[in-house]
């Protein structure tokens, strides 16, 4: 189906379902209760597990199959975002050329900064690409006002021309919409003690989600996917076998740019506002740990490390001391004081901390990330019922 | 009038003359060996024919044109390939993939985007890589990882990227260092049938079983300097050679 092989086909239908069923799926919890506050199915969390995952997607194609890791990706991210919230305050509310828009832009500075960048490899491409990213970031903070609104960040307002639009509607500013269907707009559906929100912006992100991996997998199969492979497991002999290594290695940096292009495009079309701070090294640094966490040069790593740090960002942050407390209720008051003392670190504010501290236990026993924890889970399970397929799996697939 | 015209060239690390004023002349459709001691420069040489090293001095020439200041892979697309002293392979990717990037690069040039078939769609491609392995026997592992190879398959295996691309010239550092006795066997066999094809070839050797059962004429290098040239008769019999080699490899 869809020209893939049966495999990735699985995968695909497997991503789909998830993806059209997440607000369900993450919303385990009826209202109400003690657990509903890890529930994950609201949009606006939904919308940025998406996002974030097509940020991850795009950065993979780039680290996962050449190797080159980029540190200023998120700069990308922001060129989309302020290319979007432009065509929105320009020509229309409509988020489609403001998606386009974000694509096209965030494709030709990544065409810049990787032309450059990638004069050099290892740890000095890195380098300059994070240099370009933060001169990007002080740039919008400072010089570049005019065109990013410095701090505050670039907003819409009432007065924008709009040629194709209208400026205001009874005193606000409309809604970005897609041809009319409000992107805020949401159907919640109410079943017993659950509540499910079925959000339209959500939906949009979730048809360019699914066609960014579509084209992932494609790459991944491709030729020219094998080329990105052979890159990053020897340059020196592709270039001896005939191959020119840095074309290559630029049309996967301007691929992998217009992913984070495409993902700030998203972003302003669930809500018109870009900052700076979304191009700041941290924002860069967050899509390398999603990709390394989910598992480098794998299909679905980068999707599933994506939602695991989106998840543990909104929902881990939120448990504070009282929670605790409820929760070791039924223990001894002395007790349920030390348990409380002791977990408060890795809680609320301290949600970095348990990032920080599973994302090193990942890297070190599982190198491949949490799809290697997958796979590995289905050969102990594989073994267990007997048909031991060692040699097979040994062999990392480069991409499941 | 040779394929390769070398002439000349001086190539100096710091205080080291490694190559000093080579001149060589190769023969289209012959193997010209190249044997020496260790360090004597024979690797260096052929780094200059590559784009892996510029001389300081000299001209090489391969069809007319030269090879000094162009890239490694435009080089390559001339159709020069060369099989390493160190294998060089792509250790993370499968046998067939090893074999499929040169023959893709064979096929599409130094650069084509073509991200939208399959690579299991290229049958034409996949077979000929198919059919290559076959010759050096290791198609049976076509899907193992290159890694996990020993050393001389390793080089089998670099032989096979090489001969898939029908290059005009072939350089070969020690095509048959760290294989057994039967395998070396096969690779002269190999080489000896692709020589049918009509494939120039330098060979670096110390084995002199596989310099003699190949070569149509050989220079010998010692310390940068060709000491004697000539058919392998003629080299065989040289007291230079003799000399130059005390202590190395015997003749
Ligand atoms: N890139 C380099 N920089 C500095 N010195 C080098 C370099 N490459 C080679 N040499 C030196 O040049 C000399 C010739 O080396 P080369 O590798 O060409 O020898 P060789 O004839 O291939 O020897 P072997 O039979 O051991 O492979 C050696 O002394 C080596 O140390
Ligand atoms: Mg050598």
């Amino acid at each position: 189906m869809l020209a893939l092989d049966k495999k990735d086909t699985t995968l695909f239908l497997i991503v789909l379902a998830a993806v059209i069923f997440a607000p369900f799926l993450l919303n385990p919890f009826p209202e109400g209760s003690e657990l509903a506050q890890f529930n994950a199915g609201y949009p606006d969390l939904l919308q940025r597990f998406l996002i974030f995952g097509i940020f991850a997607i795009g950065f993979n194609i780039l680290f996962g199959l050449t190797g080159y890791l980029s540190f200023g990706h998120a700069a990308f991210l922001g060129v989309g975002s302020y290319a979007g919230v432009w065509m929105m305050k320009l020509l229309t509310m409509n988020v489609v050329p403001a998606i386009l828009m974000s694509i096209v832009f965030a494709g030709l500075f990544s065409l810049l900064v990787g032309y450059i960048s990638l004069r050099r490899s290892g740890i000095y491409f890195s380098i300059l690409t994070l240099a370009f990213a933060q001169m990007s970031f002080a740039l919008a903070y400072s010089v570049l006002t005019p065109i990013t609104n410095g701090e505050t960040g670039l907003q819409l307002a009432l007065d924008d021309p709009r040629v194709l639009g209208v400026s205001q509607v009874n005193g606000s500013i409309p809604p970005t919409n897609l041809f009319g269907l409000p992107m805020r707009e949401s159907f919640e559906l109410t079943m017993g003690g659950w509540v499910f929100t079925f959000n339209a912006g959500y939906y949009l992100c979730a048809v360019f989600m699914m066609v960014a991996f579509y084209l992932a997998i494609r790459i991944f199969r491709s030729p020219f996917g094998m080329m990105l492979r052979a890159v990053k497991s020897n340059q020196q002999r592709m270039n001896y076998t005939g191959l020119n290594s840095r074309p290559y290695t630029l049309a996967a940096f301007v691929i992998s740019g217009m992913y984070a292009g495409l993902a700030g495009g998203l972003m302003v079309a669930m809500d018109p506002l870009a900052g700076a701070e979304r191009m700041q090294w941290t924002a860069s640094g967050e899509v390398v740990l999603m990709t390394i966490l989910g598992g480098a040069g794998t299909l679905i790593g980068p999707v599933l490390g994506a939602g695991f740090i989106k998840y543990f960002e909104n929902i881990f942050s939120k448990i504070n001391d009282n929670i605790l407390h409820q929760w070791f209720a039924f223990l001894p008051d002395g007790l349920e004081d030390a348990l409380v003392f002791v977990i408060h670190p890795f809680i609320g504010k301290g949600w970095h901390l348990t990032l920080g501290i599973m994302f090193m236990l990942i890297v070190i026993f599982l190198p491949g990330g949490i799809v290697e924890g997958f796979r590995r889970l289905a050969q102990i399970g594989r073994r267990g019922t007997g048909g031991g397929k060692k040699s097979a799996d040994a062999v990392p697939a480069p991409a499941e | 009038m040779g394929i390769l015209e070398v002439n000349d060239v001086n190539k100096r690390f710091g205080g080291l003359q490694a190559l000093n004023s080579v001149t060589l002349d190769v023969e289209e459709g012959k193997v010209h060996a190249i044997i020496g001691p260790n360090g004597a420069g024979k690797s260096t040489l052929l780094n200059c024919f590559v784009g892996r090293l510029v001389p300081d001095t000299g001209t090489v020439m391969f069809n007319g044109q030269s090879l000094l200041g162009i890239k490694p892979h435009e080089i390559n697309q001339t159709g020069v390939s060369r099989v390493f002293q160190t294998p060089e392979i792509f250790e993370e990717m499968t046998l067939i993939e090893n074999v499929m990037i040169p023959a893709f690069a064979h096929r599409d040039g130094a650069f084509k985007v073509n991200f939208w078939g399959g690579v299991s769609e290229e049958g034409e491609v996949g077979d000929r890589a198919e059919a290559m392995l076959a010759q050096v026997d290791l198609a049976d592992k076509k899907d193992t990882l290159a890694g996990s190879l020993s050393r001389g398959d390793k080089r089998r295996l670099e032989l096979a990227m090489c001969l898939v691309q029908e290059p005009k010239l072939l350089l070969l550092d020690e095509p048959t260092a760290g294989m057994s006795r039967a395998d070396t066997n096969n690779t002269i066999d190999l080489l000896k049938r692709i020589g049918e094809m009509g494939i120039t070839k330098v060979v670096i050797e110390h084995d002199m079983h596989v310099v003699f059962s190949l070569a149509h004429k050989i220079s010998v290098l010692a310390q940068g300097t060709v000491i004697a040239e000539g058919l392998p008769d003629e080299i065989k019999g040289d007291p230079r050679v003799q000399e130059a080699y005390l202590g190395g490899a015997h003749v």
